[in-house]
């Protein structure tokens, strides 16, 4: 190690200029690349600006470090980069959720590897004082990496076997569980603010250890449906976990980086609470609701209801001057996304105009819906947000629901007493005819929750599996 | 950097993170997702520094590890962003 005692080492201000004006010019791409995305016009360009500020970036770190073993570096990367490029090549775009999942646990563990090599040879990342020791604020950053590195992958990896279906989507109700996770928490704190003081190893890997320990503790009791909150905050932590080792490197690419991720997730989560009128708090507690796809044998149900067939189903469409298609997460699961369009395509040659209404937590991850129905070629000016076309299904023939149950349920306006009371939903009821597609009578939405809008005049039930059944339709019309 | 500096980059990079993540259209709020991912994995920088160090083998051998992880997410995170953002399509206006 004495080829690193240089003095220059010890202090992160030393870089020349240009290097610190390089990962400067790396952040602003970050930011031009998210910049991008507020229209899909600009978004690829935005991508590309990504790109590049990666290149820099680590184009930058290559060149102004000894490095001595640059095989292996590019060996290491072109292995990454051959296993991502073929995952994101192959993935099914109903399988994004997951995929997000498994990115955001590789992010956490790499902060995890970063901290900790951090550690074992501070001096190559000059954190190091004159006395030899870690700088002691050094440690609290690298403590603050290494917890939220931790608890981003081992929650992720939860969140993962979760959307996967490996893992039941059923919240696991440990007992005492908030006292387990906030004296978790407690020690984490404690040790990393110990740590400034004592910088022994046991504790180091103690942090790491209960930090795993807790990123798993806090996912395992929050439900299927709340995966959108859970993916986002995810999100939002990985950004933390790469903001804190940019301090300890004094790297304002990454510090840029981690700012923007941190507050993208931290803003997604928050779009996703409101969408669905809960606290995060009350999210992060876990407990509130299963899978919606997995719920079966729910309260029988002995009212009386309409029931269509998919001859009823086309007529009526083709009919209509209007109709909006309201998709849901049945409809990911079911993989409907390709027949729908066709079924949009047919009416819109029978004259119909054909509009689709999105609600912000239909799916499990943000924008969800709206990938889907891209990659079914539905164009992206027929897709509409909540806000944007609620006001139009009271002049609207034809609702069709396919998928999604708790964002059309009219309690949710009405009936204080029902957990999803004060949530925004899709006003569908006001259409002439609503048509929904559900798998059968039985088996209530996520929150457990019967649907006024079944036992209603103008709704008509479409019982079947909804890719089954938008393909009747498809042949009704065709 | 002093300690100042970077915190003043961290918080302002914060305001503008929050004003740009709001302007994101929310029909592309899982690209958004995915391309944080990618970026996010600037970590790299500091996998690269410990990979590249000579001295301690533990440390080279961690960073190389980073570096593999990192690689994935930025190739897997770029590419399925590229993926996702060529799917969306404007309507075709018939003459």
């Amino acid at each position: 190690m004495t080829d690193w005692e240089d003095p220059i080492m010890h202090d992160a201000a030393a870089p020349p200029a240009w290097v610190s004006l390089a990962y400067l010019i790396a952040g602003i791409c970050f930011i031009l690349a998210l910049r991008g995305l507020s229209s899909p016009e600009s978004s690829r360009r935005g991508n590309r600006f990504g790109m590049a500020g990666m290149g820099i970036a680590v184009v930058t770190t290559l060149v102004t470090h000894e490095v001595a073993s640059l095989v292996e570096i590019l060996i290491a990367i072109a292995i990454g980069g051959a296993i991502g490029f073929v995952v994101a090549r192959r993935i099914a775009m109903t399988a994004m959720p997951q995929l997000v999942a498994a990115f955001h646990s590789l992010v956490g563990l790499a902060a995890v590897l970063v901290a900790a090599a951090a550690f074992l040879n501070p001096s190559a990342f000059g954190i190091t004082g004159a006395d030899g020791l870690i700088l002691p604020v050094s440690r609290v950053e690298m403590g603050l990496g290494i917890a939220i590195g931790a608890i981003t992958f081992s929650g992720s990896v939860i969140a993962f076997l979760k959307l996967n279906g490996n893992m039941s989507g059923k919240p696991i109700l440990l007992p005492v569980r908030h006292v387990i996770n906030l004296g978790t928490l407690a020690a984490i704190i404690g040790l990393i603010a110990y740590f400034t003081t004592d910088q022994s190893p046991w504790i180091f890997w103690t942090v790491t250890a209960l930090s795993f320990l807790i990123g798993f503790l806090l996912i395992i009791p929050i439900g299927g449906a709340d995966m959108p909150v859970v993916v986002s905050m995810l999100n939002s932590y990985s950004g933390w976990a790469a903001a804190a080792m940019g301090f300890t490197l004094g790297n304002s690419a990454m510090i840029i980086t981690g700012a923007l991720v941190g507050s993208s997730g931290a803003i997604l989560s928050y779009i996703m609470c409101r969408a669905m009128n809960r606290s995060f708090l009350s999210v992060i507690a876990g407990g509130f609701g299963g899978d919606a796809a997995a719920a079966s044998g729910g309260p029988t149900i002995d009212r009386p209801y309409k029931r269509g067939s998919a001859e009823d189903a086309a007529f009526l469409m083709s009919q209509a001057e209007q109709v909006i298609i309201v998709p849901g997460y049945g409809m990911a699961v079911a993989q409907a996304q390709h027949v729908l369009r066709e079924m949009g395509d047919l009416l819109k040659k029978e004259g119909v105009r054909v509009k689709y209404a999105i609600h912000p937590v239909a799916g499990r991850m943000p924008g969800h819906m709206n990938v889907l129905l891209a990659e079914a070629n539905v164009p992206y000016d027929e897709v509409f947000e909540l806000e944007d076309i609620n006001s139009e299904f009271a002049q609207t023939d034809v609702a069709f629901v396919i998928g999604a149950n708790d964002v059309t349920n009219p309690a949710a306006k009405t009936d204080r007493s029902s957990p999803i009371y004060g949530m925004p939903v899709l006003d569908v009821e006001k259409a002439k005819t609503v048509l929904f597609v559900k798998r059968s009578m039985g088996g209530a939405g996520y929150a457990g929750v019967e649907n006024e809008l079944f036992f209603r005049d103008n709704t008509m039930m479409l019982l079947a599996d909804a890719k089954k059944m938008v393909e009747d339709i498809v042949k009704a019309l065709g | 950097m002093d300690f100042i500096s970077i915190l003043s980059i961290f918080v302002l990079a914060c305001f503008v993170g929050y004003y740009v993540v709001w302007s994101v259209t929310p029909a592309l709020h899982t690209p958004l997702m995915a391309v944080t991912n990618a970026i996010s994995s600037v970590i790299i920088v500091g996998a690269l520094i410990a990979a590249a160090a000579a001295g301690v083998p533990g440390a080279k051998w961690l960073g190389l590890a980073g570096v593999v992880l990192a690689s994935i997410n930025i190739f897997g995170g770029f590419a399925v962003t590229e993926r996702m953002l060529a799917m969306y399509k404007k309507k075709e206006r018939k003459g």
